[in-house]
Formats: structure tokens, C-alpha cells, sequence
């Protein structure tokens, strides 16, 4: 086992230094008139000197030193500061990251308890019209654009009952039922694009595992469906489906960006998008960093959880 | 007017092919349809739209639907349905040209990665594993929080992004054909990489590339609606479905909820229309792919 983390982490080291060339490619794209707008945007206090913004970058340095000056800072964990508040961009993500993995993980929950029982439904009753429903459902959910679900519940139910989603953040340590009922709408409408996908894997996987020769010799035995179903099916058909979800981790940040927007959530998301509308370049770039890097330990851990889960994958 | 028979009647494949597609998947067949009726929406949006898509009238502004405005018109007075049908144009040219460009650079890097491998591959390869890494949209703010929105640039950042992601499936199949029989007998026939590329790799990927094509489409037009929604993609006045939800709309959606409807029920329609059509396709050309 221990080999076998040593062997994924050599596997992930290419990858993640490629990961750092893109974000450090970023910075370096950052075109000279940008600086000027930085300069005409910002009003900051050190003097409104180009000199100080590139220095503030690392742009007076040849590429490949502003690479290495780059990645050392970022491995003592130096992200730079923001030009707009002049913090640092750690503290601020240590504020924002854990909203957003909330989020995240809020949705996760609707997306699995919705999607794991419709899917082996649809699996179970193959062909038949309930299937061909969810199927068409989950097909129409990957088309459907949550900005747009986000969009009808916050108009509609304030037009129809007067009533609208809050809008108020309160940390959950403060007040756990205040931050569940503002969380939990940009939640479910996350979990629900999650849902599709999951559906989809679920049901394939299942349909797979139930044509194995273990389950008719389940069935052979005289045990009862849901037996057949819940022990021998749904336990060899969970594996891959929870590691796939996993995997879906891009789409759950990405999808947090617009719903943290929508619902003034100040997660990474809105972060994000605030430092792109102030042209507040460290912390664009600190914030692309941290995604990709942490969508990288996610599918690590999937992957290693994967391999302790499947026997056959251990060995 | 045609007068042979039927039985020598040589068809278009093109035709042949979707005839084929509407009986053994009518489902497909109709979102292909649905797609085609958005296509012609938009391209004709010259002349079909009954106003101006900026022609403001503050003295019908907020009306609800009705005859003479059929989706209502907004808080200056524009005829939504007008900038529904200009929306629909913005969206098909970004996501034809911005499909297109993604679908050129897949096949360029596919191909090159997949047939000749090695070091190279494996590099281009670890990169792809990086870039796929990151979520679209974050990618995709970032590139324009650097470069700026536009049109332009929309459809260029659009084509690199998923033209980068998309190699991989091209290559995949790249890599079978590499094996097959007649690519080594061309080899040992002595023939010329860039020949063998051309005229024994590129049309046995056709398939795939096509069925790329058609699910990228409506991909990119998501992706397109996300940014401007987000204030980030096609800047105004330019009526793009997704900042027709955006947050300055949305304020007079409470006076006039027609406003949340009509561009969020065509962007669902129209990529539920490519998605089922793009499956029909690619379980038809390439059986293999199912399921992907």
C-alpha cells in the first residue's frame, strides 16, 4: 500500500509541475496595458508607479527566476498580497476555502441521496417508461444551465408568494440553522447538475454488475430481490460509482463560481470573480492555483480510497 | 425535375445518412431538427426579427407578452423576442466558430501525439492531464480576466479549451487505427508520414471528430452563456441569451418575470436538441464511444 501511495504521488509530480506552468503562465500573460488600467483602477498607497505594480508581479526578472522566485514563495506559502486590500492572499482563502468545500459538500450529499436511487431504479426497470423518464431527466439536467435554475427560483417565488431565498451570509459555527437555510438552495441546485451525471454512472454500473454471474448465482439461491439487490449489486456497484463522483470535483467548484455569485455565498467563487473585476491579479492567480491544486489531492485521495476499497485494484 | 426511378435515385450521403438516423433513432432525429430550426432562427435573424434587437421604446417597456410583442419586451422597451432570434445568431456563430477551432486543434494534437508518441506525447500528454485539471469556467475567467471579453476572444479561449481536452479522445482512437493492418502496410509500403496521416488516419477518425464536433457545440454555447451571465463573455449591447439573465436584468424580472423565461428555455431547448442529437450520432458512427 505504501508503495502503491509513493508510486500515485511520482505519478501526480509531472502533472502538478505542469499545473504551476500554467498558472505562472498566466501571470506572465498579464499584457502591459492591463498594468496601465491596474494603475488608473488602483489606488495604491506605495505610489502609483508602474515600476512598483511589475516589481509587485516579479515581471522585472527573466522568466524562468520569476518561475523559480514563484514556486519557492508558493511552497513556504507566499501567495502574494492583494493590490486591492493589501492582505494576504492565504489569509483570504483560509477564509473562503472552507465556504466553498461546504458548498461543495452540501451538494454532494443531494446529488448522491437523489441520484444512487434513481439510478438503480432506472437500472432495475430497464427500458421500461420509468427509466426512459429519468434517463430523458438526467439528460435534460446536463442542458439546463444552473445560472438559469438559480435565476427562476430567485424571481419567481418572490413574484408568486412574496417569498425569496436569503441572501445572508452567517458562518455555520455562528449559527448552523441560518447558514444551512442560505446554503442549502444553491445546494440543491448545484447537487441536481451533479445528480445527472451520477445517475447516468449509476445505472450503467449497475446494469453491469447485475449481469454478472455472482448475482444470478444469488438469485439461484432463492435469496430475495432486495437481498440480491442491496448486498450482492449495490455494494460491488458503489465503488466505482463514489470514486467517479469523486472525480467530478471540477464540475462542482466550477459550478460554485456562478451560485456563489447568484447567492452573495463568500466562498473562493466570489473571490474570484471580485478580483476579476478589480483586475486584482495576485489573488486571480493565488485562487486558480489552490482549484487546481486541490482538484489534484482530490482525485488523489479518490483514487488511493479506490484502490483500499477494491480488492481487486490492491493487489 | 428528376425522373429516374427510385431505385437509382442517388441520394446526398448526407441525406442517406439522416434517413437512416430518423428511423433506427427518432429521438436523435428530432433534436437534430429542433437544432436545425435554432440554426435557421439564428441565421435569418435579419430578417425574421420584427424589431431591432437595441430598438428601444420607452413607452411599451415591461409590456407582457402579447401579439404584437410575442415574448413581452424588457425595461427599455426592446422586443424580446427580436433579441431571443439575435441571441440565437451571437450563439451559433460563437458556438460554430468556437466548436470548429476546438475541433482543429483536438485533431491537430490528437494525431500528432497519437501516432508518433513517444517523448513528445508524453509531455503534450502530463500538459493535458494539467489542463483538464482545472474547471472550465475558472479557466475560462481567468484567460478573459487577462485578455479581455469580446467576441473574439471568446471563441479563440473557447476553441483552446476544449480543443486542448477534446485531443485526448482523438488521440485514443488515433492510437487503435495506428495498429491496424492497412497503416502498417502503407508503412511498409514506404509511404510518406504526412500521406499515411492524410489518407489512412484522418478518415478513419472522421467519425469521432464529427461526433466531437456536434457535442462541443453545445458545450461552447453553455460555456458562452456562463461567461456572459457573468458579465465576462460578449459585452453589451450584444443580445446574448446569458446576459439577458444577468444580474442587471434580473432586477426588473420581478416587474416582468417573461424576462427570466424566454433565453434560459431556448439555451436549454437548443442544448438539450444538440446533446440528444450529438448521442444519435455518435451511437451510430462510432458505436464504441457509447457511453462516454
Amino acid at each position: 500500500m505504501r508503495l502503491l501511495i509513493i508510486r500515485r504521488l511520482l505519478a501526480l509530480l509531472p502533472t502538478l509541475i505542469f499545473t504551476s506552468i500554467i498558472v505562472f503562465a498566466s501571470i506572465r500573460m498579464i499584457p502591459g496595458d492591463v498594468i496601465d488600467l491596474m494603475l488608473a483602477q488602483n489606488d495604491i498607497s506605495t505610489g502609483n508607479d508602474r515600476a512598483v505594480i511589475e516589481a509587485a508581479l516579479g515581471l522585472d526578472q527573466p522568466i524562468y527566476i520569476q518561475y523559480f522566485v514563484w514556486v519557492v514563495d508558493v511552497l513556504s506559502g507566499d501567495l502574494g498580497r492583494s493590490l486591492w486590500q493589501n492582505t494576504p492572499v492565504t489569509e483570504q482563502l483560509a477564509l473562503t476555502l472552507p465556504i466553498t468545500f461546504e458548498l461543495g459538500f452540501l451538494a454532494l450529499l443531494v446529488a448522491l441521496s437523489v441520484a444512487i436511487p434513481i439510478g438503480i431504479y432506472s437500472a432495475m426497470r430497464q427500458d421500461s417508461m420509468g427509466d426512459y423518464i429519468t434517463r430523458s431527466f438526467s439528460l435534460l439536467m446536463l442542458a439546463v444551465p444552473s445560472f438559469w435554475l438559480a435565476t427562476l427560483v430567485m424571481v419567481f417565488p418572490s413574484v408568486w408568494w412574496r417569498w425569496a431565498p436569503p441572501l445572508q451570509y452567517t458562518p455555520f459555527l455562528e449559527d448552523p440553522v441560518a447558514n444551512l437555510a442560505h446554503m442549502s438552495v444553491p445546494a440543491i441546485l448545484l447537487g441536481l447538475s451533479l445528480s445527472a451525471v451520477t445517475m447516468r454512472m449509476t445505472r450503467t454500473m449497475m446494469l453491469e454488475v447485475l449481469r454478472q454471474d455472482y448475482i444470478r448465482t444469488a438469485r439461484a439461491k432463492g435469496l430475495k430481490e432486495n437481498i440480491v439487490i442491496v448486498r450482492h449489486a449495490l455494494r460491488n456497484c458503489l465503488i466505482p460509482v463514489v470514486t467517479l463522483v469523486g472525480l467530478q470535483a471540477p464540475l462542482l467548484i466550477g459550478g460554485a463560481v456562478i451560485l456563489e455569485q447568484i447567492f452573495v455565498i463568500p466562498g473562493m467563487g466570489l473571490m474570484l470573480l471580485e478580483a476579476v473585476f478589480q483586475r486584482d491579479y495576485p489573488v486571480v492567480t493565488g485562487v486558480f492555483l489552490v482549484v487546481g491544486v486541490s482538484i489534484l489531492l482530490i482525485n488523489l485521495v479518490v483514487d488511493l480510497t479506490y484502490s483500499l476499497l477494491d480488492p481487486k485494484v490492491r493487489s | 425535375m428528376q425522373t429516374s426511378n427510385a431505385s437509382t435515385k442517388t441520394y446526398h450521403p448526407f441525406i442517406v445518412f439522416h434517413q437512416r438516423l430518423f428511423r433506427s433513432k427518432p429521438l436523435g432525429g428530432f433534436g437534430g431538427v429542433v437544432f436545425a430550426i435554432f440554426l435557421l432562427g439564428g441565421v435569418f435573424a435579419d430578417l425574421l426579427a420584427p424589431y431591432g434587437m437595441n430598438e428601444t421604446n420607452m413607452f411599451n417597456s415591461l409590456q407582457s407578452p402579447s401579439l404584437s410583442y410575442l415574448m413581452g419586451t424588457d425595461h427599455l422597451g426592446r422586443d424580446v423576442f427580436s433579441r431571443i432570434l439575435y441571441g440565437a445568431q451571437l450563439s451559433v456563430i460563437v458556438g460554430f466558430l468556437a466548436a470548429g477551432l476546438a475541433t482543429i486543434i483536438s485533431v491537430i494534437l490528437g494525431v500528432v501525439t497519437g501516432y508518433f508518441g513517444g517523448k513528445t506525447d508524453m509531455l503534450i500528454q502530463r500538459f493535458v492531464d494539467a489542463w483538464m485539471t482545472f474547471p472550465d469556467l475558472v479557466l475560462l475567467i481567468v484567460v478573459v480576466s487577462i485578455v479581455g471579453p469580446g467576441t473574439t476572444q471568446i471563441v479563440i479561449i473557447l476553441g483552446c479549451l476544449y480543443g486542448i481536452a477534446g485531443s485526448r479522445i482523438i488521440r485514443g482512437s488515433v492510437v487503435s487505427i495506428r495498429e491496424n493492418m492497412y497503416t502498417h502496410a502503407a508503412q511498409s509500403m514506404g509511404a510518406k508520414t504526412l500521406h499515411i496521416l492524410w489518407f489512412h488516419i484522418l478518415p478513419n477518425v472522421m467519425p469521432v471528430v464529427i461526433v466531437l464536433f456536434t457535442t462541443r457545440v453545445g458545450a461552447v454555447i453553455l460555456a458562452e452563456a456562463g461567461l456572459s451571465f457573468l458579465g465576462l463573455g460578449i459585452p453589451p449591447p450584444s443580445p446574448t441569451w446569458g446576459s439577458m439573465l444577468s444580474g442587471s436584468g434580473r432586477t426588473y424580472m420581478y416587474l416582468g418575470p417573461w424576462l427570466a423565461l424566454a433565453p434560459g428555455i431556448c439555451l436549454t431547448v437548443m442544448v438539450y436538441a444538440i446533446n440528444i442529437y450529438g448521442d444519435a450520432l455518435r451511437d451510430m458512427l462510432d458505436p464504441r464511444m457509447r457511453g462516454r
